[in-house]
């Protein structure tokens, strides 16, 4: 088993840290392996961030994403960037709430309104990573839902673990829905 | 507890490592790439009684690190091209007062101010040969963020037993990267040999053997010692005048290094897949994984070192003699060179491959098939 993810969006969305607590979960909590990394400098100005995670049950050498398995998007640039790079029968995640999808091929699709969510369900927008996080895991079985909220615990803020735990389980329940 | 999982970028397990070893000083000037090493060390340290203290610039933060080595301490900076290109000056007056240290060098493009936020591999030579006159360093290039733990930790075993500036030659990739990393509590730790506390020291700087380490005399101990980046004699004197003082000295000062060179890669390590094939790839620090993965595919022989300097040229002889050897780096060629003389030239090829990134896995293999033909 080997996938590659990439969590895309803008600045302040807490596109790294997804990214973190994903290959957290996995290495950590899970029997895998996983390296994450981010983009930096000029390319992460204007607004735009992205992090790769891949996960693998073998030894991981080459560590930057190529052809994604997996996409999540948390805005239009994002989607419009990385939208193409996709594999055909890879899976792409978006916000709903920010995103209108037009890849015209049949790669699939679930749109999640994490921001809506997060902002009605649990007066915080700044958890809209954590529920599209949640609803990843839960159309992937990428890491277990113990590990993920595990790594959650481990690298949010202090006090904001139950908050961000909720996110998760929120995610998850949308689309399961 | 004797061990903790962790999921940590390089530069993380950089400083982790550091203070694992032992290290209890820092004085850097941050620069990208290798920034997240100074911000951990400047929370870390106050937590194990250590000091870290921000500089003017990368000139005074290698002097303080020598300082602090001086006062009994370990020690440590970080930074990258730019910086490096400036402790130039530190790293030869670390060398020739026999200070022990760890530079970390995350390495970025250049020349000059170059890539900030990129990777590269073109300060091998520089490691080596940056500063001015005849002394060796000991280098060594970590894969991995649990290389990263595992090899700073190396850095300040090495430096120590040798009194010599012992260089981390990480780059981006490994730096920025995060893995699993295993922080171990019971790690080896090398702490230098110390003479008696009060001990009046008639010579601590002998000429003889020519690959001595002599103990050394740290100030605050009761010892009497001069320190200088002169051509020193037994006694620690200026003696700029007298030829074979000279010559007994920096040949000491390069032998303790070279005559070790089996010795510290048989103890750092090295990675070394022999395969069914008549070619060799030969890569270290983060574009070894690019290798790594085409050699696999290609079934072809993978040589990765960690320890740069000293080169071995010996090993690499009884390793790879026979092999056509496809090189990567990401540079227009220094490892390559250090090959090429323990080699037959005309079987050693290069893929030199600057610009930010490692070359893909595919692009290895092209090369390595255009030169089977």
């Amino acid at each position: 088993m080997k996938r590659e993810v990439r969590i895309s969006g803008f600045g302040g969305q807490g596109i790294v840290l997804a990214g973190v607590v994903l290959g957290r979960a996995a290495a950590v909590y899970e029997e895998y392996n996983a390296v994450q990394t981010q983009s930096y400098g000029p390319e992460a100005r204007g607004g735009a961030s992205r992090s790769d995670v891949i996960i693998s049950d073998e030894e991981i050498m080459y560590p930057y994403v190529r052809e994604p398995d997996y996409l999540v998007a948390m805005s239009q640039e994002a989607y419009d960037k990385y939208a193409p790079e996709v594999k055909e029968d890879g899976l792409i995640v978006y916000d709903s709430t920010l995103v209108e999808p037009h890849r015209d091929d049949d790669v699939e699709h679930v749109g999640v309104p994490a921001t809506k969510l997060a902002e009605e369900e649990l007066g915080r927008r700044i958890v809209a990573n954590m529920v599209i996080l949640g609803a990843l895991r839960e159309l992937t079985d990428l890491v277990s839902e113990e590990a993920l909220k595990r790594a959650v615990e481990d690298a949010v803020p202090p006090g904001t673990e139950e908050i961000n735990v909720k996110a998760v389980e929120l995610g998850a329940r949308g689309v399961r829905e | 507890m004797s061990e903790k999982v962790e999921f940590l970028q390089g530069n993380e397990a950089c400083a982790e490592g550091a203070i694992a070893a032992g290290c209890r000083f820092f004085a850097g000037y941050p620069i990208t790439p290798s920034t997240e090493i100074a911000e951990r060390m400047s929370e870390r340290l106050p937590e194990v009684g250590g000091v870290y203290v921000q500089m003017e610039d990368e000139i005074a933060s290698l002097a303080a690190v020598i300082g602090a080595s001086w006062a009994g301490v370990k020690a440590m900076t970080a930074t990258a091209g730019p910086g490096f290109s400036l402790m130039q000056e530190h790293m030869g007056f670390a060398a020739m007062t026999e200070t022990p240290c760890v530079i970390v060098n995350v390495q970025r493009g250049g020349p000059s101010t170059g890539q900030p936020t990129k990777a590269s591999q073109s300060d091998v030579m520089q490691a080596r040969w940056g500063s001015h006159g005849d002394y060796e360093i000991v280098a060594l290039s970590p894969s991995t963020v649990q290389e990263m733990y595992d090899l700073t930790i190396e850095c300040f075993n090495w430096s120590e037993r040798l009194r010599v500036p012992a260089v981390l030659l990480a780059d981006e990739v490994v730096g920025h990267m995060r893995e699993r990393v295993v922080l171990r509590e019971d790690v080896e730790v090398v702490d230098r040999e110390l003479p008696e506390e009060g001990e009046e020291i008639e010579e601590p700087f002998p000429l003889e053997p020519d690959d001595h380490v002599p103990p050394m005399p740290v100030f605050g101990r009761g010892h009497r010692v001069h320190v200088t980046g002169l051509t020193h004699d037994e006694r620690g004197y200026p003696a700029t005048d007298d030829p074979e003082v000279h010559r007994k000295l920096v040949r000491r000062l390069c032998n303790k290094v070279r005559k070790r060179a089996r010795e510290i890669h048989e103890s750092v390590g090295y990675d070394f897949i022999e395969r069914e094939s008549d070619l060799a790839l030969v890569a270290y620090g983060g574009c070894a994984r690019t290798v790594l993965e085409a050699a696999e595919e290609l079934g072809a022989t993978v040589f990765r070192p960690k320890v740069i300097h000293p080169f071995d040229a010996d090993l690499v002889r009884k390793l790879l003699d026979g092999y056509e050897v496809l090189v990567v780096e990401m540079n227009l060629g220094q490892y390559v060179e250090m090959v090429e003389r323990a080699l037959d030239a005309e079987c050693v090829h290069l893929l030199g491959h600057p610009g930010g990134y490692p070359p893909t896995p595919e692009r290895v293999i092209k090369e390595a098939e255009r030169i089977q033909g």
